[in-house]
C-alpha cells in the first residue's frame, strides 16, 4: 500500500513567528497522480509546498518523499532530493538576465556535464513540449504571462523530475492561456510518469484536470475527494468554494465590533450634545 | 551583451586599471623607501633635533643615502638619540660629522653627513660623535635682535 | 504628544534592531566566504560581475576624477602661490588624491553606482522568486548569485580608485601646467620626491580594497535581506547607499589613523 505513495505528510504543523499557519495536516499523494491543494488566500498552501521541497522546516510532524523524511535531512541531502523535483512558481520566476533557451538549459548546465550539443537537443525538446521552440532567443521580459509560465514549466521539467510542484499556476492568466497551462500540466505529468502537486484556488480548471483534491482552511484539511465527489459534495465549505459564494463557513466580514458602535451611533444616543 | 564582447570590456577595464596603478607607482611615486634592500643602523646624539621626523632623509653631498629610522629621548643625558638606516653600499669614516639642516627656509629637516679624513670606518650600530643640532629659527631671530639691541647701546655715548 | 518612556523604548528597539542586523550580516559574510568556491572556480560568473560593477562604473569614475583633479589644481594653485611655492602643486594634488580623495570619492561613487545596482538586481531576483526558484533547483543562490557579485565588486574597487587618482592627477596637471603655466618638470619631480610608493600609494590601494569589501558586502546583504516587494527593494537600495557612505567615512578615519599615525 505505502509503496506507491510518493509523498506522505503526517500531522504537519508550522508556526510563523508564534502564529500557527499549519495545524496538523495529513496527506497521501500516490505516484503518477495530479493532486490539487485548494483553499482561500493565505491559508498556508504555499507554506505546505515549501515544506515538501525542504525550504521550510515544519514545527512538528513529518514530510516523507520516496519514504525519506525531508525535514530531518541535511542540506546536501535536500539538494540531492530537489534534483528530482521540479517547481513552477506563481509568476514563473524566470531568470531575467538569461534568454528563454538559457533559462531552460540552466538546470542541465548546473547539474550535468552534458556536451553543449546534447543540451541544445534536450532544451529544444522541452520547449517543443510547451509549444515555444520558436521563442528560444527571446528574453523573459518580452514574453506574455502565459508564455512565461510555459517556459518556466519547460525549465521545471528539464531534469525529468519525479515530482512536479505548482504554486498557483493559473494566477493572472487569460482563459485561453489558463486552459493551455491546465492541459500541459496533465499531459506532462502523464508523459513523464511524474507526480504533480498543485496549489491553487482555481476550482473549475482543477476539477477538469486533477485526480484528487484536498481542501485546506485555517491550517487543516477540511475536505478531500476525487473531482466527481467534490462536485456533488454537500459539505458547506466545499459548496461555498465550488459555487464561489461570498458568505458561508468562510465569512465575508472580518471579525469586528458591531457596526453601530464603530459609527458612534450608540455613543451619540447615550451622551448629550457636546 | 554576448560573451566575447563582455570579455573584451573586462579585459580593457582590468588593463587600464593596472595601467593606472603602474602609472601611480612609477610616475607619481618614488621607490626611495623600498629601494634600500640592505641597510645598517648608525646612531647619533643631538642636543636638539628641531623638527626632524622619522622617515626623513639622510643625505651626504646632497644625495639621499638613508632614512631616519627612530628618534628617542635619552632621559639620562637629556639628549635626542637618532637611529639612521643607511644604505649598505655606503660606509662612512669614524670622524663623520652629522648636522641637521633645513631644506629651504620652511622645508623639511634632514640629516647631512660630512665625511672626515680618518681611515677607520663606522661599523653597523656605530655612533657618530661629532654632531651639530638643528638651527631653531626662533632662537636665531631672537639672538639677532638681541645683538642688534646690544650694538645700539654700545654706540650711544 | 511627547512621551519620554515611549521615546526611550523606540530608541532601544532601534539599537537592538541594528545590532541584530549587524549579527545577521556578519553570519552572512562568513557564509559568503565559505561558499565562494563556485565564484572562483567558474570565473566567467565573476567576470560578468566585474563587467557589471567595474566597466559600467568607468565613465562616472573617470569624469568625476578629472573634475576633482581640475578643482584641486585650481584651489591648490591659488593657496600655494600665496606662499610662493606653486611648484609644490603636483605634490599637493597627488597626495590628496592618493591618500584620501581617490579611495573615498571613488568608494562613494562606487556605492551609488555599482552598490545600488547590485542591491537592486539581487532584491529584484528575490522579489520575483528567482532566488527561491534557484534554491528549489538545488542551486545555492549564495554561491551562484551573491558570491560572484561580491568578488566582482571587491576586484573592481581598487582598480576604479587607481583610475580615479590617475585621472585626478591628470586634471591637476592640465590646470596647473597647461593652463596656468607651472613648470612641467617641477610639477613631476616635486611629486615624485614626496610621494612614497609604499607609504602613500600602497596605503591608498589598501584603503580602496577595504572600501570595496565593505561596499560589496553591504550591497549584496541589503539585496539578499530586502523585503520581497517593490517597496522593500527600493528601501534596500536607499539603505545600501546610506550605509555604504557611513561605512566608507568611518573606515577611512580608522584606517587613516592607523596608517599615518607617526605623523600626528
Amino acid at each position: 500500500m505505502s509503496e506507491d505513495l510518493l509523498v506522505q505528510i503526517e500531522n504537519l504543523q508550522f508556526d510563523y513567528g508564534g502564529k500557527p499557519v499549519l495545524r496538523g495536516i495529513d496527506m497521501r499523494i500516490p505516484k503518477g497522480k495530479v493532486v490539487a491543494i485548494m483553499g482561500g488566500s493565505g491559508c498556508g498552501k504555499t507554506t505546505l509546498l515549501r515544506c515538501i521541497g525542504g525550504q521550510l522546516r515544519p514545527t512538528a510532524g513529518k514530510v516523507r518523499v520516496h519514504g525519506a523524511v525531508v525535514n530531518e535531512m541535511r542540506q546536501a541531502e535536500v539538494y540531492a532530493l530537489r534534483r528530482r523535483m521540479g517547481m513552477l512558481f506563481q509568476f514563473g520566476a524566470l531568470f531575467t538576465d538569461l534568454s528563454v533557451f538559457d533559462n531552460v538549459a540552466f538546470p542541465l548546465r548546473e547539474h550535468t556535464d552534458l556536451p553543449e550539443a546534447l543540451i541544445q537537443n534536450l532544451v529544444l525538446m522541452k520547449l517543443e513540449a510547451v509549444g515555444l521552440r520558436g521563442a528560444r532567443d527571446l528574453m523573459p521580459n518580452s514574453l506574455s504571462g502565459g508564455m512565461a509560465r510555459r517556459v518556466a514549466l519547460a525549465r521545471a521539467v528539464a531534469l525529468d523530475p519525479a515530482l512536479i510542484m505548482y504554486d498557483e499556476p493559473f494566477t493572472g492568466l487569460d482563459p485561453i492561456s489558463l486552459g493551455v497551462i491546465g492541459q500541459l500540466i496533465r499531459r506532462l505529468n502523464d508523459a513523464l510518469g511524474a507526480t504533480s502537486i498543485m496549489v491553487t484556488h482555481d476550482i473549475q480548471e482543477s476539477l477538469v484536470i486533477v485526480d484528487y483534491i484536498y481542501f485546506i482552511s485555517d491550517g487543516k484539511v477540511v475536505a478531500e475527494g476525487a473531482p466527481e465527489d467534490i462536485r456533488h459534495s454537500e459539505d458547506p465549505f466545499v459548496r461555498q468554494f465550488v459555487h464561489a459564494e461570498a458568505d458561508g463557513p468562510v465569512p465575508f466580514h472580518m471579525p469586528a465590533p458591531p457596526f453601530a458602535e464603530d459609527l458612534g451611533v450608540a455613543a451619540a444616543r447615550g451622551a448629550a450634545h457636546v | 551583451m554576448n560573451r566575447t564582447t563582455l570579455d573584451l570590456w573586462v579585459g580593457f577595464f582590468v588593463a587600464i586599471g593596472i595601467g593606472a596603478l603602474l602609472f601611480l607607482a612609477l610616475k607619481v611615486g618614488s621607490f626611495a623607501g623600498v629601494q634600500m634592500d640592505e641597510s645598517y643602523i648608525l646612531k647619533a646624539r643631538f642636543d636638539n633635533i628641531g623638527g626632524l621626523k622619522v622617515r626623513g632623509p639622510v643625505k651626504s653631498a646632497g644625495v639621499v643615502v638613508g632614512r631616519v629610522a627612530e628618534i628617542r629621548f635619552d632621559a639620562a643625558a637629556y639628549e635626542a638619540e637618532v637611529l639612521m638606516k643607511i644604505d649598505a653600499r655606503y660606509v662612512f669614516p669614524k670622524d663623520t660629522f652629522a648636522s641637521i639642516y633645513t631644506s629651504g627656509l620652511l622645508g623639511d629637516q634632514y640629516i647631512g653627513l660630512e665625511p672626515g679624513g680618518e681611515e677607520e670606518k663606522l661599523a653597523a650600530d656605530g655612533t657618530i660623535f661629532k654632531t651639530q643640532s638643528a638651527v631653531v629659527l626662533e632662537k636665531m631671530v631672537s639672538q639677532f635682535l638681541f645683538n642688534k639691541a646690544a650694538e645700539g647701546q654700545e654706540t650711544q655715548p | 504628544m511627547f512621551n519620554p518612556v515611549e521615546l526611550l523604548r523606540h530608541l532601544g528597539a532601534g539599537v537592538v534592531e541594528r545590532v541584530w542586523r549587524l549579527g545577521v550580516a556578519s553570519r552572512f559574510f562568513v557564509a559568503l566566504l565559505l561558499r565562494s568556491g563556485t565564484a572562483l572556480r567558474r570565473y566567467p560568473l565573476t567576470l560578468r560581475e566585474i563587467w557589471f560593477s567595474g566597466v559600467l562604473s568607468l565613465i562616472i569614475i573617470l569624469v568625476s576624477g578629472l573634475f576633482v583633479g581640475l578643482v584641486l589644481g585650481l584651489q591648490g594653485y591659488e593657496i600655494l602661490q600665496r606662499y610662493g611655492s606653486a611648484e609644490a602643486l603636483g605634490t599637493m594634488v597627488a597626495l590628496s588624491l592618493l591618500r584620501e580623495l581617490g579611495p573615498v570619492v571613488a568608494g562613494l561613487l562606487f556605492a551609488s553606482r555599482a552598490g545600488s545596482a547590485i542591491t537592486a538586481e539581487i532584491g529584484l531576483m528575490k522579489a520575483t522568486e528567482q532566488l527561491t526558484a534557484m534554491d528549489m533547483m538545488a542551486v545555492d543562490p549564495v554561491a551562484r548569485v551573491v558570491a560572484p557579485r561580491f568578488w566582482g565588486g571587491v576586484i573592481s574597487m581598487p582598480l576604479l580608485a587607481a583610475l580615479f587618482s590617475t585621472m585626478g592627477i591628470f586634471g591637476g596637471w592640465l590646470i596647473g601646467v597647461v593652463f596656468i603655466g607651472v613648470d612641467d618638470g617641477a610639477f613631476w619631480s616635486q611629486m615624485q620626491a614626496s610621494v612614497d610608493f609604499r607609504y602613500d600609494i600602497l596605503n591608498g590601494v589598501l584603503k580602496s580594497a577595504v572600501f570595496g569589501v565593505a561596499v560589496s558586502l553591504i550591497a549584496v546583504f541589503e539585496g539578499y535581506d530586502s523585503a520581497p516587494t517593490a517597496e522593500g527593494v527600493s528601501r534596500a537600495i536607499t539603505r545600501t547607499v546610506v550605509t555604504s557612505a557611513l561605512a566608507i567615512l568611518a573606515l577611512d578615519f580608522v584606517l587613516t589613523s592607523f596608517m599615518f599615525r607617526e605623523l600626528s
